[in-house]
């Protein structure tokens, strides 16, 4: 049989049984857009972390109270440990040439309240390098001042979305909030970050004096040094500077975690690339069933088509054709169910970006490819099983059954 | 021509093995029209499917027109049914989603002539059988008559030398099943081998050699001339 008719005869067939041919493609679509919007989503997580990490500003150490052991003992990011980092601890890095930036942190939750109005936020204590660091900018006012960060002054910079809060669309600047029981003035409103943070976001929180939040959480340590190298060539040599100054400062004991974020987004960016892999071929298993229900449906179809092979024997079909033919059959249907599929698929991630638009949703360019080969690969994989028995059925037992 | 010689076929039925053709002996000269005749389980059936090579024998030699059948590839036994076979059969066999005109371009598609060529000869079959007006129409839209003729005209299309025709009235009224046996012996009276396996003596009759099989076994061989 030339090419053409072969196809032509497939199609008849497809169509002859709608249904069946319907059920086939809802699958195969099934699993491809599946593949399609699971990796979408997967990628979308790996570059939502990829810009968090990029929003906390690059060339950064973080140093962590606690040195982290390999052997024994809860990590410090988990656990409170006994060693302390303190104002001066991070007042002597500034110390390195290898050091920009120095920005000491304590965190804690405290009601900041104006007027009638109260909220439950995070209040961050730093100094005015956090606005290097973190690559802040302001909506109105000022970031908290360059000055000796042992001093503690009542003022506070509000996030964006605290500003709103409590003041609405009044002017804040210059006014008084309440955090606890102590009274702040706020000098200054930061702009709107977008809807970012991973768990630091500053758009809800109130940034005040470090020495202050010491005050107010009743504690004389900090809870992180941001430290930003002098470029990162100097990466390497800020870290190992961080430390011997520490040692030093802390009777010759390495009692601190320095961890930089680019080996964090590293580590996190082999994650989520492995997972968003994992994931796929998770839905892959859609396809495997597809391909299932693809041979179960093949089988039945052959043997209601018993007298059809008969007689397309008898009018002189060798068993290859018929081979073909059911093959065919099978190649057009994972075809159109993948065009089917990817259409669903881009669709489905097309409307959850335009729903969320914070998280970067995207497909990655290998995962249509890696679809549909593997729906055309499961497609003629599971019929060449019941081709090879239609090919093989015995013409005069096909024609009278 | 054709040419059995010492022709058997066994089946196995349950335990026993079922002797259906015994060393059959017989030659089919060209343009012959041949009754083939007897009860059922006599074996006729049997013999037609290794006359048109849809079964191949036990034991023997089955030579059509000089050539040995026995040793084929399947592949060549398909390309020999194509064209030196038609078949008709009881139940007509038409695919049933394609129209009288695909079906009975099935043979020209599978032998991969060019699509001008087959609309010229699925019209001139059509025509010869009289449903050049029913071309477009699906089998179940035509009478049991008239798809047997769709059958005839699928069988004839590649200008086969042998027809051949298992019960080809076994269902249909006797006025459809005598214009379906006019067709098939026009068609013989110019010159194509027409083989016909039937129980009805009355049709039997009406061949020129009528072969009585009996358990596998050819009982009388019989020609009017």
């Amino acid at each position: 049989m030339r090419v053409r008719d072969s196809f032509s005869f497939s199609l008849r067939a497809l169509n002859g049984a709608r249904t069946r041919t319907w059920l086939m493609l809802v699958a195969l679509a099934i699993g491809v857009s599946s593949v399609i919007l699971l990796t979408a989503i997967g990628d979308g997580a790996r570059r939502y972390v990829n810009d968090e990490f990029m929003n906390l500003g690059s060339n950064l150490l973080t140093v962590m109270p606690g040195k982290l052991e390999t052997t024994g003992g809860q990590p410090p990011i988990l656990a409170g440990s006994s060693v302390k980092l303190t104002i001066e601890d991070a007042i002597a890095l500034t110390r390195s040439r290898s050091i920009r930036n120095v920005a000491p942190i304590t965190m804690g939750a405290a009601p900041v309240s104006y007027q009638q109005l109260e909220r439950e936020v995070d209040v961050i204590g730093s100094t005015a390098s956090l606005y290097k660091i973190r690559n802040l900018e302001m909506n109105v006012g000022r970031f908290l001042p360059v000055g000796d960060a042992s001093r503690g002054q009542a003022i506070v910079v509000l996030g964006a979305e605290l500003k709103t809060e409590l003041f609405g669309n009044k002017k804040a600047i210059g006014e008084r909030v309440r955090i606890d029981s102590q009274k702040f003035q706020v000098i200054g409103v930061l702009k709107k970050e977008g809807p970012k943070g991973m768990g630091m976001s500053l758009s809800d929180a109130a940034i005040i004096p470090v020495a202050t939040a010491q005050t107010l959480f009743n504690t004389d340590s900090v809870f992180r040094v941001m430290v930003q190298a002098d470029g990162p060539a100097a990466m390497a040599r800020a870290e190992k500077a961080t430390i011997d100054i520490l040692r030093a400062r802390h009777n010759g004991v390495e009692d601190v975690t320095v961890i930089s974020a680019d080996a964090m987004l590293e580590t996190f960016d082999t994650i989520l690339g492995t997972l968003t892999v994992a994931v796929a071929g998770i839905a892959s298993i859609s396809l495997a069933v597809a391909g299932i229900l693809i041979m179960n449906v093949m089988l039945v179809s052959i043997s209601q088509r018993t007298n059809e092979i008969g007689l397309l024997k008898a009018v002189g079909s060798p068993n290859s054709q018929i081979l073909i033919i059911f093959l065919l059959e099978a190649i057009m249907l994972a075809t159109l169910g993948a065009i089917a599929g990817l259409i669903l698929g881009y669709t489905i991630v097309l409307v959850l970006a335009a729903a969320v638009p914070s998280f970067p949703i995207s497909v990655p360019y290998w995962a249509p490819i890696a679809a549909t080969s593997t729906s055309l690969g499961t497609a003629a994989l599971f019929c060449l099983l019941p081709a090879r028995r239609a090919a093989r059925l015995d013409p005069v037992e096909a024609l009278t059954g | 021509m054709i040419q059995f010689v010492n022709i058997c076929r066994e089946f196995q039925v349950g335990e026993e093995r079922v002797k259906a053709l015994r060393e059959i002996d017989m030659q089919i000269k060209d343009g012959e029209y041949v009754a083939i005749m007897g009860p059922s389980g006599s074996g006729k059936s049997t013999m037609l499917n290794i006359l048109g090579l849809l079964d191949h024998a036990d034991g023997g030699q089955y030579l059509l027109d000089d050539e040995d059948t026995t040793s084929l590839t399947e592949k060549k036994r398909a390309a020999l049914r194509r064209r030196k076979f038609g078949f008709v059969f009881q139940s007509f066999h038409l695919v049933p989603r394609m129209t009288a005109a695909q079906n009975v371009e099935l043979p020209l598609n599978l032998d991969g002539i060019l699509p001008r060529e087959r609309r010229r000869r699925v019209g001139e079959a059509l025509e010869a059988m009289g449903l050049s007006d029913r071309a477009n129409h699906k089998p179940n839209q035509l009478s049991g008559g008239q798809r047997q003729r769709v059958a005839i005209a699928r069988a004839t299309i590649m200008q086969p030398g042998v027809l051949l025709a298992d019960e080809p009235t076994g269902n249909l009224d006797s006025k459809s099943g005598h214009d379906v046996i006019n067709t098939l012996e026009a068609l013989n009276s110019n010159g194509i081998t027409l083989i016909v396996i039937t129980h009805d003596p009355a049709l039997g009759d009406r061949a020129q050699r009528r072969v009585h099989m009996r358990d596998g076994f050819i009982e009388k061989d019989t020609s009017n001339f």
